[in-house]
Parts: structure tokens; sequence; C-alpha cells
């Protein structure tokens, strides 16, 4: 008979940060530019180069660590890991191993009551701690070109700043592995630290997973799992994972601790290294970084700029704003989105007008088009004209809904654009009531079906005097003129 | 006039005079070479052509008034593990044969911009790592003084060249005594200044802690007056064009710093680099510590002699000189060949044939690429020391000798701090014995280790020292005597040696 197996999981998340230039060097972070245009003798490893912090990755992991309720390492250090890869231009990552920036933080998720653990500070709510967060270098990408059969090395992501968030093994459960990925990579994206993108791997996460009976007081031997690019293949690795471990135990084999790499296509996973060929990474402090000590003011002044963060943001919503929570939710769910809801409200604009256009039409075209609501590139000012068009009756609904989509393409100028195009409504009520007049002569069996009692009618007359405005007219007004003339 | 006579500063107020150009002192510097080089061996690369172009601008500069520095238009040599846009730069490895690099060392480019001549680059132990100028895969350098003799090392090239007129002064750099030791062995000044007050961006790293940038020059003054420079703080010529700044941005500013151009985490911008004006002749209450442990068995007669003799000439002169227990001197050699080993194991990964420098060919597989790349390219000393320093930090060994390595440092330094109370400054000899025979030192490495004896606390303990000449022995073969300084105190050192050069030459003359 099958025991009863707990899964235990832990995270290492890696977050590639939102600076303007490289951890070490004034190199561009930014992305796609011609292999190698975005590098300089630091971030290539060449002889005699040195490299310097760049300030802005130090605010970035510290404002991370208090958000995440960690200790902030005074004086924290750089080391060096060396092993021997090509997109390792030194031959050696400048990382963290002794002293990390922040240690002993945690984060809350939301989990069925029942399931918070020993540490909870509320029913239904459950921490997930921080054992560290360290700054790290990226390594550059080797091409491999099947057709000349030659290996090609671009350097351009070498020395993009990283951090490394490394969970303690306080997760049982996919749902709860997603919670707290969600929940970090909000409270990253609220402090504008990285946009947290998966797909685009700004957001990696490594799964260190292990099964024990229920009850054991040891963890049982555990599997690191890598490359897992969506939320959907993470839930599905450690379903494979704590299967096929629980297989091997029940068969009576044991787990080896090894690396694995999961394959989302195939939904397996295979061993990439077992922990005999662990590397000696020969760790030593990087003598060419100065230890780096942070004073109470560099505290003060990153704690001064955290955010208001989701939590207390929603909180603010349900009594400033007259908005369903469900939107709340959603609105909140995104600080681009949050922040274009604000600055539109700011405006002027209703913010249930304003929650309605998030809600449906951007919701919408975001789906279509597949893309997250960091993509939305509409300015608060161009959705505020928008809505004050709509609102005043200036363009009717399908009209407004054609420019909005326009608007969220290319951000144009609602205002200018349906001045332009001619696209207003027509106000004038005697010139509108002569063209109703004229579709009434056009069409004298549509008349003479509504007067004979099919109200069906009507509609067509409706659509024949859209259709002669050209769309610039209130379809409401136009039926109420109708049946008052008929 | 005979320039080759004068030193560096002299020439370099001939030149402001008009009395001399830079180029007549070019010219007279590659004659000298082309009659001494073939038997000494200084130089790995030396573009004559180059060379007298570059005189040729510094001179048109200097008489365009917008050159006026102490060293414009004077001919100086560069230690080949500096780096120097468009000039090769070997470390005198094969592995870094073909080496050009694109960028120079922060350090000679203020020089540069003061107006100062590179003829060439400089003969060394091959990455630093030596003490005779013999493992460098170009061959050795011999000593001026008698060609039998190694010139010492690691800036071996660099010392023979100040020796033999073959320039007016050179770049050096000291990890455990590159500097000090060969202007010993050459009969030359060379000074050490204290970590971080010369930028080390561009100087090919061999143990970065241990590594300062640093001139040798014939008389004190010269050092003096190049270290000013090569400190780089004051006006500099240039500074905030846009070649200084290619590399900043958000980086270039760590959070202890203001300054927007860094480019070593390292380096101090010291503000108290007035060197020059410390040159006074006077020790009159000057406070001189001898440690004992530096006069112990392994240290030759005639050195020690020699170096008694210059401290009772300095005591003559009205310093307090005494002896004193340092302690810990035995310790100074395991823990500095620990550190610089380890460190210069992880500074010399990157030379695995993928970007530059050499590569092995014949090869399929990555490893084996790598294996072969570094078997062919590196010279059995470096090897050894990648081993050595590969071994100390690997898992399990770490805390056995690494970190106790850098416990013995850090107790290195409490013990020059505690003698700094008492003294300005503390005198030794540089090294045990005069230089060397050729061949006589690579078959006992150990042997080599140990000369580094007197020379590399100062190294751990990040303190300004200077080599000056104080005799020689039966051969004809320079003695140096050694000034050693607590951290930032250049200008004690500085007055110390130069109040000693000055006693010295009066009494022989």
């Amino acid at each position: 008979m099958e025991k009863d197996y707990e899964t235990v999981i832990g995270l290492e998340v890696h977050v590639e940060l939102a600076t303007r230039t490289k951890i070490f060097c004034g190199c561009s972070t930014a992305f796609g530019g011609r292999p190698n245009s975005h590098t300089c003798p630091v971030c290539t490893g060449m002889p005699g180069s040195l490299p310097v912090l760049n300030r802005k990755v130090l605010e970035h992991a510290v404002a991370v660590g208090l958000a995440t309720n960690c200790r902030i390492t005074r004086c924290c250090k750089f080391d060096r890991k060396n092993y021997f890869y090509p997109d390792n231009p030194q031959n050696y990552q400048i990382s963290q191993l002794y002293l990390p920036i922040c240690r002993d933080g945690y984060v809350e998720i939301d989990v069925e009551e029942g399931l918070e653990g020993e540490r909870a500070s509320t029913p239904g709510k459950k921490r997930i701690g921080i054992h560290e967060i360290h700054m790290e270098e990226d390594a550059g990408k080797l091409i491999h070109d099947e057709w000349e059969d030659c290996t090609l090395v671009d350097y351009n992501r070498s020395g993009v700043p990283l951090i490394e968030i490394v969970s303690e093994p306080d997760m049982r459960s996919a749902e709860e592995v997603i919670a707290y990925l969600e929940k970090l990579r909000l409270i990253i994206q609220y402090l504008g630290a990285s946009d947290c993108k998966l797909q685009e791997g700004s957001m990696r996460a490594d799964v260190n997973l292990s099964v024990r009976e229920v009850g054991s007081a040891h963890y049982g031997t555990r599997t690191e799992m890598k490359n897992l690019n969506s939320f959907h293949a993470i839930a599905r690795a450690i379903e494979g994972e704590r299967n096929r471990q629980i297989d091997l135990l029940e068969s009576g084999r044991a787990v080896v601790q090894e690396t694995r790499r999961w394959d989302d296509l195939k939904g397996t996973s295979y061993a990439m290294r077992s922990k005999e060929d662990a590397q000696d990474y020969r760790y030593f402090p990087d003598p060419d970084l100065v230890p780096v000590s942070i004073d109470d003011a560099f505290l003060e002044e990153i704690r001064a700029r955290q955010p208001e963060f989701r939590t207390e943001k929603m909180a603010r919503y349900r009594t400033e704003y007259d908005i369903p929570d469900y939107d709340i939710e959603i609105i909140t769910g995104s600080k681009h989105m949050a922040d274009i809801f604000e600055a539109t409200v700011a405006l002027g604009a209703q913010p249930k007008k304003v929650s309605n256009w998030l809600m449906v039409e951007t919701l919408r075209l975001l789906k279509e088009r597949e893309l997250d609501p960091e993509d939305i590139r509409f300015s608060p000012e161009h959705l505020a004209k928008l809505i004050t068009l709509a609102e005043s009756k200036a363009v009717n609904s399908t009209v407004a809904k054609e420019v909005f989509e326009l608007m969220f393409e290319q951000d144009i100028d609602p205002e200018a654009y349906v001045e332009e195009k001619g696209l207003k409504m027509v106000s004038d009520t005697d010139a509108l009531r002569r063209v109703v007049e004229e579709v009434i002569a056009a069409n004298p069996k549509s008349v003479q079906d509504y007067r004979g009692g099919k109200d069906r009618a009507i509609g067509f007359l409706v659509g024949q005097t859209m259709k002669a405005m050209k769309g610039k007219a209130d379809p409401v007004t136009v039926d109420a003129l109708l049946r008052e003339l008929l | 006039m005979e320039l080759l006579t004068l030193s560096a500063v002299e020439l370099g107020a001939a030149i402001q005079a008009g009395k001399a150009t830079a180029v007549e002192a070019m010219e007279a510097v590659l004659r000298r070479i082309e009659e001494r080089e073939d038997a000494l061996h200084c130089y790995i690369t030396i573009d004559k052509e180059k060379a007298l172009e570059r005189a040729v601008e510094a001179q048109r500069r200097i008489q365009a008034g917008e050159l006026a520095g102490p060293l414009a238009g004077v001919p100086m040599a560069v230690k080949d593990n500096l780096c120097t846009a468009g000039m090769p730069t070997t470390c005198a490895s094969r592995m870094l044969g073909n080496f050009v690099p694109t960028y120079t060392a922060e350090a000679l480019r203020n020089l540069e911009r003061a107006g100062a001549v590179v003829i060439g680059k400089t003969n060394m132990d091959e990455f630093a790592m030596g003490s005779t100028t013999e493992t460098s895969a170009y061959g050795a350098t011999r000593n001026p003084r008698n060609t039998e003799h190694v010139p010492g090392g690691s800036s071996g090239g660099s010392a023979a060249a100040v020796a033999a007129g073959e320039c007016f002064f050179a770049l050096g750099s000291d990890t455990g005594g590159s500097i000090r030791q060969p202007a010993s062995h050459c009969g030359v000044v060379g000074m050490k200044p204290t970590y971080g007050t010369v930028s080390r961006f561009g100087l090919v790293a061999y143990g970065s802690s241990l590594d300062q940038i640093g001139p040798l020059g014939r008389t004190v003054e010269d050092c003096a007056a190049a270290l000013e420079i090569l400190a780089g703080a004051g006006p500099r010529a240039g500074q905030g064009e846009a070649a200084s700044r290619d590399m900043s941005g958000e980086a270039g500013r760590s959070p202890e710093s203001i300054v927007p151009d860094r480019r070593d985490s390292t380096y101090l911008y010291r503000k108290d680099t007035d060197f020059t004006s410390a040159l006074k002749k006077d020790v009159a209450g000057m406070r001189i510590g001898i440690p004992r442990d530096y006069f112990g068995p392994g240290l030759s007669e005639e050195v020690r002699h020699s170096v008694m003799a210059a401290a009772e000439l300095l005591r003559g002169k009205g310093a307090l000189v005494e002896e004193f227990d340092l302690s810990l001197v035995e310790y100074a050699i395991p823990a500095y060949y620990t550190i610089a080993a380890a460190e210069a194991s992880s500074n010399l990964e990157r030379f695995d044939g993928i970007k530059y420098g050499y590569r092995a060919t014949g090869v399929e597989e990555l490893h084996q690429m790598y294996k072969q790349t570094r078997s062919e390219g590196f010279g059995p000393e470096v090897k050894r020391r990648i081993m050595l320093g590969s071994f100390v930090l690997s898992s399990g060994y770490y805390d056995a000798y690494y970190l106790k390595a850098l416990r013995v440092k850090a107790m290195i330094k409490k013990a020059f701090d505690d003698a700094f109370v008492r003294y300005d400054c503390i005198l030794g000899p540089v090294a045990p014995t005069t230089a060397p025979r050729l061949g006589e030192s690579l078959d006992d490495p150990l042997k080599m280790y140990l000369g580094d004896i007197y020379t590399i606390s100062v190294n751990l303990a990040g303190l300004p020292a200077i080599s000056v000449p104080c005799g020689e022995d039966g051969n004809g073969l320079p003695i140096g005597l050694q000034l050693i300084g607590d951290c930032f105190q250049e200008e004690k050192i500085l007055r110390a040696a130069y109040s000693y050069e000055q006693f010295r030459k009066e009494g022989q003359g």
C-alpha cells in the first residue's frame, strides 16, 4: 500500500535587475543588440580589466531585501566562483557566497486554512522563509552554428546584474510555489527592480524538491530541477518529480542527489549531473572588489523609497474607489496597470469607467495578442481623453472601441484622431432628422413592415441611418427619432 | 650635453629649458639600446619608429606650451604586464604572445598625459612570477653590472633598462618585491607605494590584493616625481574627456565613492600625493627602527654590513636609530605564497584560448582545448603557482590554508601597526644576497621563494617601501637598502631615502 507522502520544496529564483548598465561596467543591459556590441574589456574578461560595482544593483538588492523582511548585511562582499566555460569570460563568476547582501527574510502567501504552518501571522497566511539574497553577474550566451559546425559566443548578457533569492524548504505543493513566485514577482515589479518575465528569462526559478513520509522529522534526498520557463511548466515539473521520487522509494530504490533538466514538451526530466560530479568552485573573496559597507543613511534612503505594495494598495482602492473587488485584484495584479489606473483617475476620469476600459477592452486585447499587463503602452492621458469622448457621447461606443484598439497598438491621441478622421457624432438634430427622413423615404417596405407591427424592422432602419451617417450618430437617438417620425 | 648622464627630472628640466629635446633624448636612448640590448635583453618589444614619432609629438606639444610637467618628453620603459593600446602586451608569456590590447593601463595613461614618452615594453618573469626574470618565455635579462648575473625580478627588464641607460625611468609592478628587489640587484631606486595609491586598471593581475604599480629610476627624486603622476591626483590633462568615460555610466560608481569614472574599486584617489615636496635632506629626529628579525641567518655578511653602515650614516645625521623585534617574519613567506598563488590561480583562468592569446591546435573537444592551451601556453613556474593556488582554495583545504594565510596577513599588518607607533621608518635589507648567477635559482624554487623574505611582508601589509642603493659586494654587484613606511606615509620614506642618497653621494664625493 502506498504511504502518505509530503513534498518539500525550496526555490532558487534568479531575477535580472532593471538597471541601465551592467553590474561591474558601464555597458548597456539593453536586450537584442548585435552580438558583442554591448561589451567592453571588463565584461569580456580582457587582461588587466577590473570590476567596479554598479550602485543601482546594490540599491535594488537592498530594496528587495527590505520588502521581503530580510536582515541587510552591513558589510557584504563578493566572491569568485571558479569554473571553466566559454560563456563565462573570466572563467569565474562574481557572486556572493560568504556574506550575501540579505539574509533570513520571509514573504507571506495565501493558503487554505489549516495549511498555514507554524509561523503564520494570521489564519489563511503562510510564511515562506527566505534564506538569502545575493548579487551576481549573468553569463554570456553560446550560439551553436550547426551549419558551420562551430560555437560562437555573445557577451552582451555577460555582466547583466542578477539577484538570486534562495528560499527555505518551506513549500509543500505546486500551488504554494506558484503563490510564492507570484508574491515575489509582484514585490519586485512594484519596486521597479525587474520586470520579472519568466518567458523572457528575466525571472528564472530552479526547484529543489524532496519527498518524505508524512510526519517524518528528516528531509528526503533532494533534486534540483532547471529549465522551468512558465508557471505551467513549474507546476507540471513539480508533479512529475514528486511522482518520480515516490515511485523510486516505493520500489525500494533511493533518490539520487542530482541536477535535472525539465523538458516541458515531453513532460519529463532527465539527469544533468549528480552530486558526485559536482565541481569544486573554489570560492574565495574577490580581491578586486572592496567590501561594501552599508550605512544607516543608505538604508534609510532605500527604505524611504519603498512603494505602496499590493496589499496596501488593494485596501486603499476599496476605500477610495467604487469599483468591484475583482477589478481591484486584477488591476493591482500588475504595478504597471495600477499606475495607469491611478494616473487616469488623477486626470479626472471616473474610476469605474477607467476600470471598465482596463477590465474589458484592455484585457481582451492583451489576451488576443498574448501580452502581459506590463506590455501596455498607451498613456493615461490618452485613456482619459478617450473616456471623455465616449462619456460625452462625442463618439458612439463602436467608434470608441475602434479608437481604443488603435490607441492600444500605437498610443495615438484619440481626440486628435477622432477630429482628424471626422468621427465625431453629429449632434445637430436637424441634420440627423433630415437623414432619417431620407431613410424613411427610401425604404417604404420596411416602413410598411414596422407600421404593420414588425418591430424588428426599426432595427434595419437604424442601421441604414447609421450607415448614411458613417457611424457618427448615436443609435439610441436615431431609434427614438425614427419612432417619433413614424 | 651627454643626455644619458642626466636623471629623468634633470632631463625634463633641460627639455623645458630648451637645452635638450624629447627627440634628442629618445635618439640617445635608442643608440644606447643599439649598443647594449643584445647583451642585456631588457626589452620584449621596442618599436623605434613609433617611439621616435611619439617623441616628436611630445616635443611639439612641449614647444606649444601644452606640456610643462617634470617628466614631459622623458623616455620611459614599461613592464610588459601593463596594457598598452596598440602595442603587444605579453606578460613574458607564450600565452599572450599575440595579444595587443585596445586600452592603456590607467597609471601609464597618467604618465603619458604628463608627456612621458614610451620606448617599449620590458622583460619580466612570466606573469610576474619569479625573482630573476629567467621565467620569461622570451629569454632572460642580464644584469648590466655583470652579465653573468640575473637582474632580479620580476621587473628585471625595467630595472636593468634603468641601470643600463636604456631608458630614463621605468614602470614595474610589485606583488612581493618585484620592483624593490631588481632595483636593489641593479643598483637603481625602486618604489612600491601604499596599496591603492595607483590604479591597477590595465595591469594584468597576478595577486590582486598585493599587486601595486610603481616607478624605478636612477634617483629618489625621479621615483617621487613619477609616483606623483602615477597616483593621478591633482589636475590631469584630458580629465573628463570622452575616452575616460567610455566605461562610466552607472558603473564606475561604488557606494562609497563619488568619483564618476572609477575603474579600480581598490584605487583610493589620494589627495596627499605631493611626493616631491617631501624630498628634504633632513633626518634629524626621525625615528628609524631596525628589525632584528631581518638580520638573522641567511643574510649575506656583505649585505648586512652595507645596510648597517647605511643605518649608521643616518644615525650620524641625527636620526634616532634603534633595533627592535618585528616578529612573525618567518610566517610571511608561507602566507604570501598561499595568498598570491590562490589569487593567481583564479586571475589566470581567463587565459583559456577562447577569446585572445595562444590556442592549442589539433584538439577536438572543449576541455581538451583548455588543458592543452594552458599546458603549452604557460611556463613551469606559472603552472606551479596555479596548482598551488588551486589546491589551497579547494574545498576541504580552504580553511586550513587560505583562511589561515589571511589571518596571518592580518597579524603581520598588526605587527607593523605596532612598530609604526614607535618609528617613522623601518630600515632593513631588500634581499638576503646580491644578484645570483644566471641559472642558479630555477632548480630550487623554494630557495628562490626564501629570497623574498624581506620584501613580501610589505605587500601583505599594504605598506609603501623603497629600495635605494647602499653599496656593492666584492664582485661589484649592487646592494639595496629598504625603507618601509606606514600606510600613506610615503613622504617619510622618501625623505629618509632622499637624505641617505644625498649624504652618501657627499660621502663619496
